[in-house]
């Protein structure tokens, strides 16, 4: 029987050198080291995701990532200072901030003071030293076989180790600061466990320069706890980010993405209700200009009855931007009372624009309300007139519409400081939109 | 000189080609308030929308003159800095834009281009919550996006707190009537009939008399397949309320 070879793209080809070249560094030995083994083997057979791979239909991350940048080195004096304003969105919250740059933890510019219930460490520390609370969940939130993750498992550096204690209410926000100083390529991998009755709030910013950004979180959320999740791209390059959750019972969770001033974005969430009685959105705005392009793709499970899951995602498209929709809404047998909505939206300001939707819908279950919606189109002319009739000039009125137009998602935002950062960050976007006459 | 003046206007609707206005001529002179009725399709709500600057209506002859000066040529915002005022007969619900914004923005941007500063908050405030209470405008509705979730009559209601927080110069009421109880008729005529002034004119568009028993106009005009076919007094609109608009279909066709 012949061998079949795939044939290998240079990016491929400086991944798998990447990796050879790294493995005896990678933090972690033994277990982890077999985990990595085991992901890269993964990679390697399938290789870059692409077009012909249903999930990544939209996003052909073989052709966009037509060479793999060389792996961070660990950030200089320089580039840590360069890293002082990332991540000022929250600003106005005052979090507790964990700072990454390029994919490593710098501690000195991060906020470390004890909190009580809330442990914080680095990931390639938990990795070399075998963290149990790593060991007990690394991998196993949400099991996947995407390439994208697999490459993430196979060469994670860095990242954070949190846990809320059963029961603990975090003071403030925690904030996850990723900056790329340098154009190079990354691979953080972090594990947030909220304990039993805990409360949390937690935001992850990314900005910096032209970087390739493998990143994932695995973020536990335990019975009756609460958390509400943001996550904010505003950077070039090419950002691929998995969220993998799994949420007990009689919990709440509501999670946000705000994408703007990007490269290509691929944000892939996989949730998993495991618990009966708890409640979820998942919600996201991507305003996008020039050839912008993020995929926002979902898998949402419902493994466990009585659940209520609400997923809106919106965006604002202009020039060639291209924004991706998919998302996939699974009940399990037995998952009964499921209360699953899905709704996309898509503004198109110019012809040259493209809106993708791909909403899915597997049941298995019979006792359950599930739906899913998808519009795309311009400005409602009638709208605008209306507004025009009134004094208010046309490039006001677009904005005043397309404010409107992402306020509808963003005032259904439970978490009050967060719903006004991201109000304001979508408004600075705004004010520099061109009109055209 | 007259405050308006519709001079032969020809208007067609843009890419059908559809002619709807027909050499319409209509002069409205300061402080007078003009009724204009007539059947369905005989171009009442056109005319307010050309009036307006709503695109998609192509003027193919003829001119509208504001003091003198032609208007075709403004787009829509210009039009109400200068003082024209369309409440709608189907005011559009405007989602995430909350209400007093929305006002306070559309009296900026007339004030600015008027050359004129910004009103102050406390002033902009303090004439809301008049006007608002005269119209039975609750803090709630001011604070809800534009008509969102708002009844017919509190739609027209809101559409006349924005045309006295305007202060237009020639307002055009499209079947503002329509959709109204009696009560939220007697409201919105009320607040109608506070704004009437000698500086302001007003076109007062219905399909029914009824409407006139509130605001009782100077003038009625009559129109039917795009032009004026009958101009008289209030009592015009008793008569065509008796006899019906066929003798002027039937006159035109």
């Amino acid at each position: 029987m012949a061998d079949v070879t795939p044939i290998k793209t240079p990016a491929e080809q400086a991944l798998a050198a990447a990796y050879n070249g790294a493995r005896g560094k990678l933090p972690g030995q033994g277990t982890i080291a077999i985990l990595r083994a085991d992901a890269f083997k993964r990679f390697d057979a399938k290789g870059l995701p692409h077009r012909r791979v249903e999930e990544w239909k939209y996003t052909d991350l073989r052709t966009l990532l037509s060479d793999a940048l060389p792996l961070a080195t660990p950030p200089d004096a320089e580039a840590r200072k360069t890293a002082k304003d990332s991540g000022a969105v929250f600003a106005a919250l005052n979090p507790r901030q964990l700072v990454f740059v390029d994919g490593a933890f710098v501690p000195e510019l991060s906020d470390l003071s004890p909190e009580p219930g809330l442990t914080i460490g680095s990931m390639a520390e938990a990795l070399l030293k075998g963290d149990a609370l790593v060991a007990a969940h690394l991998g196993k939130t949400f099991e996947s076989d995407d390439t994208a993750l697999a490459l993430n498992t196979a060469m994670m550096g860095d990242g954070a180790v949190i846990r809320v204690a059963a029961g603990a209410a975090l003071t403030r926000p925690l904030q996850l600061v990723y900056f790329t100083a340098t154009e190079t390529s990354n691979y953080t991998r972090s594990l947030i466990v909220i304990e039993k009755g805990a409360q949390a709030a937690i935001a992850e910013t990314h900005d910096g320069c032209a970087a390739q950004v493998n990143t994932a979180l695995e973020l536990v959320v335990g019975d009756e706890a609460q958390v509400d999740y943001f996550k904010i791209v505003a950077a070039r390059g090419i950002h691929v980010g998995s969220l993998l959750m799994s949420v007990g019972k009689k919990a709440r969770f509501d999670t946000f993405v705000l994408n703007q001033e990007v490269g290509v974005v691929r944000n892939q969430s996989f949730i998993r209700f495991a618990g009966e009685h708890s409640t979820g959105s998942v919600r996201g705005v991507n305003l996008l200009r020039g050839e912008e392009h993020v995929d926002n793709t979902l898998l949402i499970e419902h493994a466990a009855a009585h659940c209520a899951g609400r997923e809106q995602f919106k965006a604002v498209l202009d020039g060639e931007s291209r924004s991706v929709f998919q998302g996939k809404i699974v009940v399990k047998p037995g998952a009964q009372k499921t209360d699953s909505k899905m709704m996309t939206r898509a503004l198109l300001l110019s012809d040259k624009a493209e809106a993708d939707n791909k909403p899915e819908l597997e049941i298995f279950a019979d006792d359950v309300v599930c739906g899913h919606g998808a519009t795309a189109g311009a400005l409602d002319p009638t709208l605008k007139f209306y507004l025009m009739s009134r004094g208010i000039d046309e490039a006001q009125a677009e904005t005043l519409l397309i404010q409107a137009f992402i306020g509808e998602t963003v005032e259904e935002i439970p978490h009050e400081g967060f719903r006004d950062a991201i109000m304001s960050a979508a408004l600075d976007w705004l004010k520099t939109r061109e009109v055209k006459p | 000189m007259s405050l308006l003046e519709i001079k032969n206007l020809h208007v067609e609707i843009e890419d059908e080609g559809k002619k709807i206005l027909n050499g319409l001529t209509l002069t409205i002179e300061k402080g007078q308030v003009a009724a204009i009725m007539g059947p369905n399709g005989s171009g009442k709500s056109t005319l307010a929308y050309v009036l307006a600057g709503r695109p998609g209506y192509a003027v193919t002859e003829g001119d509208i003159l504001l003091d003198g000066e032609s208007i075709l040529d403004m787009a829509p915002n210009e039009r109400a800095a200068k003082g024209v005022f369309l409440a709608f007969q189907y005011p559009v619900e405007v989602p995430g834009v909350a209400t007093m914004t929305f006002l306070r923005t559309a009296l900026n941007a007339q004030r600015k281009l008027r050359g004129e500063g910004e009103i102050s908050t406390p002033e902009f405030l303090k004439l809301v919550r008049a006007e608002a209470g005269d119209l039975g405008i609750n803090q709630d509705m001011l604070r809800r996006g534009v008509n969102v979730g708002f009844s017919g009559g509190e739609k027209k209601r809101a559409e006349i707190l924005q045309m006295a927080i305007l202060q237009p110069r020639i307002a055009v009421l499209d079947e503002t009537d329509s959709g109204l109880d009696i009560d939220a008729l007697r409201i919105v005529s009320e607040g109608v009939n506070r704004l009437r002034s000698p500086e302001r004119s007003m076109i007062v568009i219905t399909h029914y008399q009824r409407l006139l028993n509130y605001i009782v106009p100077d003038v009625v005009h009559v129109l039917a397949k795009g032009r004026v076919v009958r101009t008289g007094g209030k009592e015009l609109a008793l008569e065509l309320e008796a006899k019906g608009y066929a003798q002027y279909t039937d006159e035109a066709a």
